[in-house]
């Protein structure tokens, strides 16, 4: 967060320098602070910001990816002239256990193919989530625990 | 670029207009309350947010493309939310799930 | 640029039909009902086909204001479905007469934990 927040700095002192703060320059100022903290990684240590912010982008990125397969599915599901549907709530066993990750998990969960979180449970270790095809439980909560579970965990530790 | 980018504007309003068309689908066709978000929260969430980057796209001006791109971060955070809110508040008041479920592992807990 | 405008009008018109079709479609689901979840949820579905619709007419006039209403609208939509969820919660109690919401289901009403 330090690093992001030097990185701000710097990316304010390239607009002052240049004398424009419009927006164009002001990214291309962040861009060049990133390019300059780059290249000090080893001095400062700032691999592991390097890292997270590689993390964080792959997560966006397959949240993005599975956004789309998800709006497609529905939509191919619902055009279907025999609608096949067998929807049911499952419980999924949580492995994040902070309130930022849990909330940020189930907005995840809510906007990829077929689930939708329906709430969590008193003692935070279950999410109930409802899916439109649950004849196979066992292999979506796989599927969320290697994926955006893994991810989330990867991104913010 | 200005041909590309019309040209991408077109593709991205009918694609979203479609997910929007199969969202109010899904709400017609699908069985109860709570298959019916899977289609209201996703789909339309979707299809909104692909038009507003096609409104972006042919205004061809920064400060529009970056309120574009605000509000479809907003429609994503939203959505979900609002749907899990729904669905939650449903269920909680005692609203069934569709006789066909297959399972239910939130009764008994 | 003449063929990409041609397209451009065309994508406007077959958008605004298919809108039309999911206002038409939604606004049935508002009708049948048959629980209250199920008419709020038709709402905020036809919010997010309203803000398609600005979003196209937008696109067609070329006025990009148009993206500013469709951002406030969202947030109106997004607190309105938000309120009724409140309100869903605060009346407690669900409608018994729902045709495809009874029936042998493992769940017990009000199965909150």
């Amino acid at each position: 967060m330090m690093l992001f927040f030097i990185n701000v700095l710097l990316s304010l002192a390239w607009a002052a320098v240049t004398g424009s703060f419009s927006e164009i320059n002001l990214a291309f100022g962040f861009a060049l602070a990133m390019f300059a903290l780059w290249l000090i990684r080893e001095q400062v240590g700032t691999t592991g910001y390097f890292r997270r912010i590689q993390k964080v982008t792959s997560l966006a990125l397959l949240f993005l990816y599975e956004l789309l397969m998800s709006a497609v599915k529905v939509s191919l599901l619902v055009i279907k002239p025999r609608l096949d549907v067998k929807p049911g709530i499952f419980a999924y066993p949580l492995k994040v256990d902070r309130d930022f990750e849990i909330t940020l998990l189930a907005n995840l969960i809510t906007l990829t193919p077929g689930t939708l979180s329906v709430d969590v449970s008193h003692d935070r270790r279950y999410l109930f989530v409802h899916a439109l095809d649950c004849s196979d439980p066992e292999s979506t909560k796989r599927d969320i625990a290697s994926g955006f579970e893994r991810k989330i965990m990867e991104a913010f530790r | 670029m200005t041909i590309v980018a019309t040209f991408l504007a077109g593709i991205l309003i009918i694609v979203g207009s479609f997910f929007a068309l199969t969202a109010a689908l899904g709400l017609v066709r699908l069985p109860d309350v709570y298959s019916r978000m899977h289609a209201a929260s996703k789909a339309g969430t979707m299809g909104s947010g692909l038009m507003m980057i096609a409104l972006a796209l042919v205004a061809d001006d920064l400060a529009t493309v970056t309120r574009a791109v605000a509000g479809v971060v907003f429609f994503l955070l939203t959505a979900p939310i609002a749907a899990h809110l729904l669905a939650k508040a449903a269920y909680s008041v005692g609203y069934k799930l569709w006789e066909k479920s297959v399972l239910d592992e939130m009764s008994d807990r | 640029m003449n063929t990409a405008q041609a397209f451009l009008d065309f994508a406007v018109y077959l958008s605004l039909a298919m809108l039309t079709a999911a206002f038409v479609l939604t606004v049935v689901r508002v009708v049948l009902g048959p629980t209250l979840p199920d008419r709020v949820l038709a709402l905020d579905t036809l919010v997010a086909a309203a803000i398609g619709y600005i979003a196209v007419i937008g696109v067609k006039t070329g006025y990009s204001l148009y993206l500013d209403i469709a951002i406030a609208l969202g947030l109106v939509g997004f607190l309105a479905t938000v309120a009724f969820a409140r309100f869903i919660l605060e009346r407690g109690q669900s409608e018994t007469d729902a045709p495809d919401a009874d029936g042998a289901n493992s769940s017990e009403e009000g199965g909150r934990p």
